[in-house]
């Protein structure tokens, strides 16, 4: 019983390896060949009929589960509450489609962002608009353009500060994936490396725990969290990403999507319109007494 | 002494056999993995997969980063492996003892043992990382590091527990018996005697156990850690382009080839010690 080859074996096993890895096509740099986009055709063009959908007849729209709260209510996206749902709807609508024919598909951040054929025809989840994401993915134009917030406890030291220099030596959390992350890394620039989470409760968990001294995210979720989800929780400041552009969210559709011209279209109706406006006044509190940290 | 002519010819019949299995062994392989490259490279999608999962700059890019995280994991895992070892040693004794008197401890070791190698160890991360810190206990660790070690140390000790408590039971009771005629105590027939053997004995199995705990490492991203998995997890989110993970990857796969080859040496070794295998 023989448990190695001899070396001699084992030498030109090692060799036809090396040359079947040196047959493998040489890596290119990844260039994306970033297509022209079609300038955004008028909702005219984009009735039901004309568009490309993946299931003819219905709009479907995927979001993360848990879906949270104040952008769906009660982890149902298809009961039209919460920010994004209603504009998920509202563009819907001006796309022609019945309420009935929307279908909500659970979509995790991997999903959605993975090369080849989705299951849906675009997916909203607070995704951010970047010129990096763009290589890989579609975005609509700009649906909500969302100021960063930070949330302690009122029993932080952290409590009241004015400026984003005073909160360098604080232990920051936020969530993985969200521009949140990147404004401590690129603004505050903290003493001690930010804590990473997967979702917004576990940053909250950590909050309430003292593991972190201050958890940042979206404006209009640290308003949600403060009112609801955190004992004692406070929001100390807002400000917005200096880095690169403001923050946006887009509908966020398959890389060279027929439908983004259209959605886009949609989404720039709905601000010309006040709809955009309207919901955001109706769903999401409005910073009036949170003070901007310089 | 000269070899006799047969004997030369038996080497030289041996060369020449090692020589046709190697030339086998070649071509079959350079046809086997080259069908499999073509496949891959040739498939539809292949662009598409290589520019999110290899795309060279990206990888440029997060190599540092996660290089630096990676000392994170490696430090974890050395302290977690030698508590898990400490841990595992101590349970397994426990079981096997046979006192009476222990019995009340004897059964908190059984239920360990089943409890914590029937939990997901997600689960048991996430249950100590949050759990513990949010009883407001004095004393016990805030510090993520430490909360990591103790989950992963509960849930792992567990596992190598019964490992080692496997290699103390296969030993020869007659090995017990010559300890205790030579007059020595029970610990110290257990310490000198019989615990050496079971731990050699079981040694491909511990080193099983530390190459799954030296990958779980990553488990501890999900209570704020941000080690090697983590950190390419947010620079894939910043960019949507999955290469970072491969990166990762790679320096797991990169830290546990030393470990799966002394497990191969080792197996190799007792097995020529005990059966008397040439190999």
């Amino acid at each position: 019983m023989k448990i190695f080859p001899s070396g001699g074996l084992t030498a030109v096993a090692a060799l036809a390896l090396a040359l079947t890895a040196a047959c493998a096509p040489a890596d290119s740099d990844g260039d994306t060949n970033d297509t022209a986009k079609p300038a955004a055709s008028s909702l005219a063009d984009c009735q039901v009929d004309d568009l490309p959908l993946l299931k003819d007849g219905t709009l479907t729209v995927a979001t993360d589960d848990p879906a949270f709260d104040p952008w769906f209510s009660d982890n149902d996206p298809s009961n039209g509450k919460g920010f994004e749902s209603a504009v998920a709807y509202a563009v819907a609508d001006k796309l022609g489609f019945a309420k009935d024919d929307v279908t909500w598909v659970k979509a995790g951040f991997n999903q959605v962002i993975q090369p080849g054929k989705k299951n849906f025809d675009f997916d909203i989840n607070q995704f951010s608009i970047s010129a990096d994401r763009k290589k890989a993915v579609d975005f609509s134009s700009p649906y909500y353009a969302a100021a960063q917030a930070i949330i302690t406890l009122d029993s932080s030291p952290f409590k009241g500060a004015k400026t984003l220099e005073e909160l360098k030596d604080a232990k920051l959390g936020a969530q993985v994936g969200t521009t949140s992350l990147q404004a401590i890394t690129e603004q505050i620039k903290p003493s001690t490396k930010a804590l990473v989470y997967d979702d917004t409760t576990k940053a909250v968990q950590a909050l309430q725990n003292k593991q972190v001294d201050a958890i940042v995210a979206d404006l209009p979720s640290a308003y949600y969290l403060t009112a609801a989800e955190i004992e004692g929780g406070t929001i100390v400041g807002q400000f917005q990403p200096e880095t690169g552009d403001q923050e946006e969210f887009g509908l966020l559709l398959t890389k060279g999507s027929k439908l983004t011209p259209c959605v886009s279209a949609a989404v720039d109706a709905l601000a010309d319109d006040g709809t955009l406006e309207k919901l955001e006044t109706e769903w999401l509190d409005q910073a009036t007494d949170v003070p901007e940290l310089k | 002494m000269t070899p006799s002519a047969r004997q030369l010819e038996r080497e030289q019949y041996r060369r020449r056999r090692t020589l046709r299995r190697g030339a086998v062994a070649a071509v079959s392989t350079i046809v086997v993995l080259g069908g499999l490259v073509l496949a891959v490279t040739s498939s539809p999608g292949w662009s598409n997969v290589r520019r999110t999962f290899f795309d060279v700059a990206q990888a440029k890019d997060s190599l540092p980063g996660i290089a630096e995280s990676f000392w994170l994991n490696i430090r974890l895992f050395l302290v977690i492996e030698v508590l898990v070892l400490l841990l595992g040693v101590l349970i397994a004794i426990i079981r096997v003892v046979p006192a009476p008197a222990l019995a009340p401890i004897k059964v908190l070791a059984v239920l360990y043992t089943d409890i914590f190698r029937g939990t997901p160890t997600l689960l048991v991360v996430l249950l100590v990382g949050f759990g513990l810190p949010a009883l407001q206990l004095t004393g016990v660790p805030t510090s993520l590091f430490w909360l990591g070690v103790i989950a992963l140390t509960l849930s792992y000790g567990a596992y190598v527990a019964e490992v080692i408590r496997a290699g103390i039971v296969s030993i020869h009771p007659t090995q017990w018996a010559s300890g205790r005629a030579l007059g020595l105590s029970y610990g110290v027939t257990m310490r000198r005697i019989v615990l050496p053997q079971a731990i050699r004995r079981v040694g491909p199995a511990l080193l099983n156990d530390f190459v799954s705990l030296q990958k779980d490492t990553a488990l501890l991203a999900t209570i704020g850690l941000v080690e090697a998995l983590r950190s390419a997890q947010v620079d894939q989110s910043r960019t949507f382009n999955f290469t970072p993970y491969v990166v990762a990857a790679v320096f797991f796969i990169a830290a546990t080839i030393p470990l799966a080859r002394i497990t191969d040496y080792l197996t190799v070794r007792s097995l020529r010690r005990e059966n008397g295998l040439v190999t």
